[in-house]
């Protein structure tokens, strides 16, 4: 492997990322899967770097499963999303920031429309504003939240408690990078980095003292495919492509696994339980899984939050081996305590994934 | 009094119509931006389809070459301009000269294969190109220095920036195919026991005994082809190429792990030869080879008087095509010049 031939590539794709007075759009389900991710991101944005951050509550889904399920027709996407741009209008500012990589997509995909197709966008205000009164201008920039993290890396990396060094021996952890597909398989040049060599995720990890591992199965979806899971018959094809990934990265010994997606750390972290209950098949040393997660969680680890105010209690794989090979402080006893040291029970252990520090 | 002719590029296209234009009488200098003479043929180890060396080729045509040819070596010509019935020929470190006749043999350039990203070249360690390859057959030292071992499985990949519109290029090189049976069967001589596969959307096999060429390639050496397109190419542990392809004849996705990737770079128009048809206001082709007035029967001829060319300037082709084209444009030029006196 050549790394300079990738340093060209990345050359091709930069794109500008606006540095302060971002509208926020949240995720349908990152809330769900990784409660304490976009809080993170809020928190990092606020306090740790002092930017303005409009989290505006009125917003809504962008429809993308429903988009791209073939559910939801686009002129309808297109008028939702002329909604959510009206809130931005309306609040002041005119930096979007997507958290879910298929928002981001989807935005992307619709800007460039109306852009190639002017008379979608002339139709687009009139469909809103018939439906709601509301008008909107089109954002100046457009990016996804690892857009911005990836750009602050640096920052963050010099307010850092930790690194992604192994505490005991100094070597950098192996890190398998996972970049969403709607970030930049569709559109190339809007994705640091490109579509077969993307660098957000990898940027991150350089600069807060982690290695890439590369590995054959690098491009491949996690499994979050929505025909493969919004269909259940298909499901199958789900968590075969997950463990395809798995059985790629395994041999490289990684140490962790980061996603820029909302689906991508939920399918690699709860298909490792599932493969290990069909097949009996764990990853990674002693049963113990690869763990895996999100970039604002990994900032929020790196800067010294708290790992269960992070949500890290409700993944599947167990995140206490990697806090430990850094050397991150926690508390074992508070991971299933409610934000006021109320006990939340333990859930049921899995068979052959370990679950709990033993 | 002889007339003046430029011969921009001295690959074998511009030798050949230097040799027949001064053995026609006229004076002739053969301009050349490299410091030897031969341009691509001087990296070809061997030819389709009889195998000859390549440097056997430019020998027989280096025999041709009469020593009144000037040539000028190491002038990148930045500007050619019509000037009173004649042409200003200017080169990048200030040399002119002027000429009654300019002919553009500055054949093409290879397909830059780090643009089909996902293929790997320049990041994947045993990801080469067909010239690369080439390169290797000349040192002699077969594929074990850079691969530390006998290769047990190679993949040839065809059309790498011809046929792709993603590439911006919709044409066929032409050569690439034959190329790549004549470089399969290559390395099954020097390593037999080898499996090599060749990906391909259609076979071109137009050329006199190609047919032959590739039939050989099949039935003598077991060189397996499979009619599909590479999708994407990654590296293992090991250093091994992990390739992704569909089987279109059968319908199924393949995957396998190769010792070697070779990428068959197909022929791009050089950028400073499309940017000096630009500037002379000659006819555009979207590819940006130069346009010839009449492709069946002015397919040497400019709209500009006096303003020739040959070869693969005009898009891709063989050598036999290449030579006979230079031929062709040296008629064409003779032609002219004796109007013009």
């Amino acid at each position: 492997m050549k790394a300079d031939g990738k340093k060209l590539i990345w050359k091709e794709y930069q794109k500008e990322i606006a540095d302060d007075h971002y509208f926020y759009a949240r995720s349908c389900i990152r809330q769900n899967f990784f409660p304490g991710s976009e809080k993170a991101f809020t928190r990092i944005m606020k306090d740790e770097l002092g930017k303005d951050l409009c989290d505006n509550q009125h917003h809504t889904s962008c429809t993308g499963i429903g988009y791209h399920t073939d559910v939801v027709p686009f002129e309808t996407t297109m008028t939702v999303i002329a909604r959510q741009f009206s809130l931005m209008t309306e609040a002041g500012y005119s930096n979007y920031i997507a958290s879910c990589i298929t928002s981001f997509g989807l935005y992307t995909e619709i800007i460039e429309t109306w852009k190639h197709f002017p008379e979608t966008l002339e139709k687009t205000r009139d469909f809103l504003y018939k439906a709601t009164g509301r008008e909107f201008t089109v954002p100046n920039n457009l990016a996804h939240a690892s857009d911005i993290i990836y750009k602050f890396r640096n920052e963050i990396a010099a307010k850092a408690k930790y690194r992604l060094v192994d505490k005991n021996t100094g070597s950098p952890l192996k890190v398998v990078e996972h970049i969403g597909c709607h970030y930049s398989k569709m559109f190339p040049h809007k994705g640091v980095g490109g579509a077969e060599y993307p660098y957000v995720l990898t940027g991150m990890i350089e600069s807060w003292g982690g290695e890439v591992v590369d590995y054959p199965e690098r491009r491949h979806c996690c499994g979050f495919g929505f025909r493969q899971y919004a269909i259940q018959a298909n499901r199958g094809f789900s968590i075969a492509c997950s463990r395809k990934k798995f059985d790629s990265m395994e041999p490289y010994e990684p140490d962790m696994i980061i996603t820029n997606c909302p689906g991508c750390p939920m399918f690699l972290d709860r298909w490792q339980y599932a493969l290990s209950e069909m097949e009996g098949r764990t990853y990674g040393k002693d049963k113990q899984g690869i763990p895996v997660f999100t970039y604002e969680e990994v900032a929020g680890m790196l800067l010294g939050y708290d790992p269960w105010q992070l949500g890290l209690q409700v993944h599947q794989v167990p995140a206490e081996p990697l806090l430990d090979k850094i050397g991150i402080e926690y508390d074992p006893e508070a991971k299933f305590k409610g934000p006021n040291g109320e006990d939340m029970g333990k859930p049921a252990a899995p068979s052959y994934l370990k679950f709990y520090q033993e | 009094m002889s007339k003046h002719v430029a011969v921009v590029g001295a690959g074998i296209a511009g030798i050949e119509a230097a040799s027949i234009l001064n053995a026609m009488g006229h004076s002739i200098t053969l301009i050349e931006k490299n410091e030897i003479l031969g341009g691509h043929i001087n990296h070809w180890h061997q030819l389709f389809p009889n195998r000859r060396q390549g440097r056997d080729l430019l020998e027989k045509l280096y025999e041709k070459m009469d020593d009144s040819i000037q040539v000028q070596y190491g002038k990148e010509i930045t500007s050619i301009k019509p000037f009173s019935g004649k042409f200003i020929v200017t080169a990048a470190d200030g040399w002119v000269t002027n000429a009654d006749a300019v002919l553009m043999a500055t054949g093409f350039d290879l397909f830059d294969a780090h643009k089909k990203e996902e293929y790997g070249y320049g990041i994947y360690d045993h990801v080469i190109t067909s010239a690369d390859l080439e390169e290797i057959f000349i040192q002699g030292e077969g594929l074990n220095p850079r691969l530390g071992k006998d290769p047990q499985r190679i993949g040839f990949i065809h059309c790498v920036g011809s046929r792709d519109e993603k590439a911006g290029n919709i044409y066929c090189s032409k050569v690439c195919c034959i190329t790549a049976v004549k470089q399969a069967i290559e390395i099954k001589e020097l390593y037999p026991s080898v499996e090599v596969y060749c990906f391909y959307m259609d076979l071109r096999m137009f050329g006199r005994h190609y047919e032959e060429l590739y039939q050989e390639a099949q039935e003598k050496h077991n060189i397996q082809f499979i009619r599909g397109r590479l999708s994407e190419a990654s590296e293992n542990k090991q250093g091994g190429v992990v390739v992704k392809v569909e089987d279109t004849l059968l319908g199924k996705p393949l995957k396998l792990t190769l010792d070697l990737l070779v990428l068959m770079s197909g022929m791009v128009a050089p950028v400073a030869v499309t940017n000096m048809r630009d500037k002379l206001g000659l006819a555009k082709v979207d590819d940006g080879f130069l346009k010839p007035v009449d492709p069946h029967t002015q397919a040497n001829l400019s709209e500009l008087p006096g303003f020739f060319m040959a070869g693969t300037a005009t898009g891709p082709k063989t050598i036999t095509d290449t030579l006979t084209d230079a031929r062709s444009a040296a008629l064409e030029i003779d032609r002219f010049l004796k109007e013009i006196i």
